[in-house]
């Protein structure tokens, strides 16, 4: 009764299509196990990534997908994981959600993949989680994002907007005065993002006076930056997301709205400072998990991260937050599956909420500085967090850093995994009187 | 006081924004009945060309628009002779097998879409291909105007200038020049026109780069105010649509009419409602217009005339 799960997740696939591609699934794994004399290949580590080389998120999708590709080269070329060479199986979404439909299907169906890397955007991350649930596939989503998603299959190991907002805003707070201007992309996660910035406001003595939501298509900021003039907030909080809201920073420069903004979102995914002519990102801060101008010893340091990604993809632009998260992630699979001692997707799961960490400064693992911590109870990681700002010549300095816990899940909701096998977005609207 | 100042600059901004993105496609649907689906890939190459030429060869900005709008015309008169009139593959065919291959697009509104919607796809690839995704962008230059604690950013009010002065030149274009006549008088009768001399096939292929030219310019103009990427072509087709919907056939003056009054709405209402609102304005009113004046806001004017002439 020892079957490999991959057969028994294609045979739970509900729909016409994937049973059959479960079935076809199970008969050429009885034909290998015919001829290997195992129940199926298991010499191979089976990786599965999608993410976005083309489509309206191919900036920031494409150095995921490269940094995926250097983890597991090296892990290769060390002797693979636990003896076992990687496999990867890749296609290019297009930064569509339905293509990512059809090929998560296609990466556990027929791919039969041992775990999945996919998504950019919180909205792909939602399209695909009811058929990555239905499988019970082993899921990592990498993208730093607004938080809340208490999940028994899916690792979100980028930073929450808990972890990023609560890292700058406190500070520019301290800095420069209680009253905060939102300006937020218009969709789940800016909404959410806003919603957390009310949250951390109140908690941190500060006050919201004004918040805007603009559609992800709007590449015109004047009315904006008149109203942000008109408000006159100590700081603004830009969760503005894309290429065509890039147009913001160059434009409220040019309109000589001098003002310090904190972001969750600019520089460290699209490198905004790189592609824009100064001054228009100047005193603005991210606050980030990574950034390339991180400056550690295992990133900036000879034959560090940043060497190592150069190294590989000499005419690569820039190496971005969530490129690094793809990049530990994979390490912490790799460890997960040596200390598990099976790819069998349940085992590793228990083996990733036993609470794995990565690294110390000096270790290749974990670029963004001291130990990465995987909370095993709410599947989020507890990182090691920066506080970066541009200056009027673009230049990165790092303002301060510290670790910061995943406390949203952990704290207030009270999602442990290991207890309870949920599949939930929790939102801090549930949670807190003043995000309403 | 500093209010309407507000409302003013918001106006010429979202006025000149609607015009430079419309006109193009006002000219090449209103001469040509063509409807052209990659304008805003037009518009790309204008853009990235001005781009390219401060960037990479150093350019000054005003020569390195001019670049921009001359290659974009460049390139929309290549289009118009292999794929909207089909020229330069009949040429070929007829001297290999000995016939024509494909129909010329001009007023076959559909088959016109479909076939410029798979170019501009091919365009925003291509792009992707050729530049990666995303380019080192310019500053905007002139800095800013203060008033109170208000700002605006001085190169946007000139932009309201400049589409004010692109439409005086086009105006004068199709209604004092020799080419302007023969162009009118090919939308008005082709058979007639060419009867009486026209070279219709040539005013056709001027009119194409002329258009594709007028949004390179647009390009160039936005160029240091907006993303470069592959897809920013889409932000203007919207625009540009709508305005032509608004504005009617007549390219200048349904550009110009209609400008003004999408601009007049949507500056309205994204500086009392934010710009969500803004767009949703920008979008009702583009329904009201097709649902009462059918024709647009030229439409309409040429239809009171008529009726009066009648009238008398």
């Amino acid at each position: 009764m020892k079957r490999p799960s991959v057969s028994r997740r294609g045979f739970i696939t509900a729909g016409g299509a994937s049973l059959v591609a479960g079935l076809a699934g199970c008969t050429t794994e009885n034909n290998q196990g015919a001829s290997t004399g195992g129940a199926r290949n298991s010499d191979v580590v089976r990786i599965g990534v999608l993410e976005d080389q083309s489509g309206n998120f191919a900036l920031v999708g494409d150095p995921k997908y490269k940094a995926s590709m250097l983890a597991i080269e090296e892990i290769n070329a060390n002797g693979g994981i636990d003896g076992k060479e990687i496999e990867v199986y890749s296609r290019d979404p297009q930064s569509d959600n339905q293509r990512y439909q059809e090929l998560t299907r296609e990466m556990i169906n027929e791919n039969e993949v041992d775990v999945l890397w996919a998504g950019y955007s919180s909205a792909t991350r939602e399209a695909i989680r009811p058929i990555i649930n239905r499988n019970e596939q082993l899921y990592f989503y990498t993208t730093q994002y607004e938080g809340g998603v208490c999940d028994k299959t899916t690792f979100a190991v980028g930073p929450t907007a808990r972890q990023q907002l609560g890292t700058v805003l406190p500070y520019l707070r301290e800095e420069y005065g209680p009253e905060i201007y939102t300006i937020a992309a218009d969709y789940n996660f800016g909404q959410l993002s806003a919603d957390w910035v009310k949250v951390l406001a109140n908690e941190n003595d500060a006050e919201v006076i004004g918040e805007e939501f603009i559609p992800l298509e709007e590449s015109s900021f004047g009315s904006v930056i008149n109203n942000i003039q008109q408000a006159d907030p100590d700081f603004v909080m830009s969760m503005l997301v894309g290429a065509n809201h890039t147009s913001f920073y160059e434009q409220k420069a040019s309109a000589g709205l001098d003002i310090p903004i904190g972001t969750s979102t600019a520089m460290a995914q699209g490198y905004e400072h790189r592609r824009l002519d100064p001054p228009a990102m100047a005193n603005i801060y991210a606050g980030v998990n990574y950034m390339e101008e991180v400056p550690t010893e295992s990133n900036t340091g000879d034959g560090g991260f940043v060497d190592r990604y150069f190294e590989k993809y000499p005419d690569a632009p820039y190496l971005n937050e969530e490129a690094e998260t793809n990049y530990f992630s994979t390490y912490m699979y790799k460890k997960a599956v040596e200390q598990a001692g099976t790819l069998e997707q349940p085992e590793v799961i228990e083996a990733l909420e036993s609470g794995i960490s990565l690294g110390t400064e000096r270790a290749p693992e974990a670029p963004a500085g001291e130990t990465i911590e995987l909370d095993g109870a709410t599947h989020h990681v507890d990182h090691h967090m920066w506080i970066l700002r541009a200056d009027e010549e673009h230049n990165i300095e790092a303002v301060d850093d510290f670790k910061v816990p995943e406390k949203f899940l952990s704290e207030t909701v009270g999602c442990d995994l290991r207890e309870e096998a949920e599949q939930t977005q929790y939102t801090p609207v549930d949670f807190y009187e003043e995000a309403e | 006081m500093v209010n309407w100042l507000n409302q003013v600059f918001l106006f010429l901004d979202s006025f000149a924004f609607i015009v430079l993105a419309a006109l193009g496609l006002a000219i090449i649907f209103g001469i040509m009945g063509i409807i052209n689906l990659a304008h805003g890939e037009f518009i790309l190459v204008g853009a990235y060309s001005t781009t390219l030429a401060v960037t990479k060869l150093g350019l000054p900005l005003v020569v390195a628009m001019v670049v921009g709008a001359f290659a974009t015309a460049i390139f929309g008169l290549l289009v118009e002779r292999v794929i909207i009139s089909g020229a330069f593959p009949n040429w070929l065919a007829q001297r290999t097998i000995g016939r024509d291959i494909v129909e010329p697009l001009y007023d076959r509104l559909a088959d016109s879409m479909v076939a410029t919607f798979g170019l501009s796809l091919i365009m925003i690839q291509g792009a992707r291909i050729i530049f990666g995704n995303s380019m080192d962008q310019i500053a905007t230059p002139f800095g800013n105007v203060s008033y109170g604690s208000f700002s605006y950013s001085t190169y946007r009010i000139v932009l309201a200038g400049v589409s004010i002065g692109i439409l005086a030149a086009v105006y004068y274009l199709f209604t004092r020049t020799d080419y302007g006549m023969r162009a009118r008088a090919t939308i008005q009768d082709e058979t007639t026109a060419r009867a009486l001399g026209v070279d219709t096939e040539r005013t056709y292929m001027a009119t194409f780069a002329i258009g594709s030219g007028v949004a390179g310019l647009a390009g160039a103009l936005f160029a240091p105010i907006a993303p470069m990427q592959p897809t920013m072509g889409s932000d203007y087709l919207v625009e540009a649509f709508v305005a032509v919907v608004v504005g009617g056939s007549s390219a200048v003056l349904g550009t110009a009419l209609s400008g003004g009054l999408l601009g007049a709405i949507q500056a309205m209402f994204s500086s009392t409602y934010g710009t969500f609102f803004g767009r949703i304005a920008l979008l009702v009113t583009a329904i009201l217009a097709l649902r009462f004046l059918p024709d647009g806001i030229t439409g309409f004017i040429e239809r009171v005339r008529t009726r009066r002439q009648e009238a008398k």
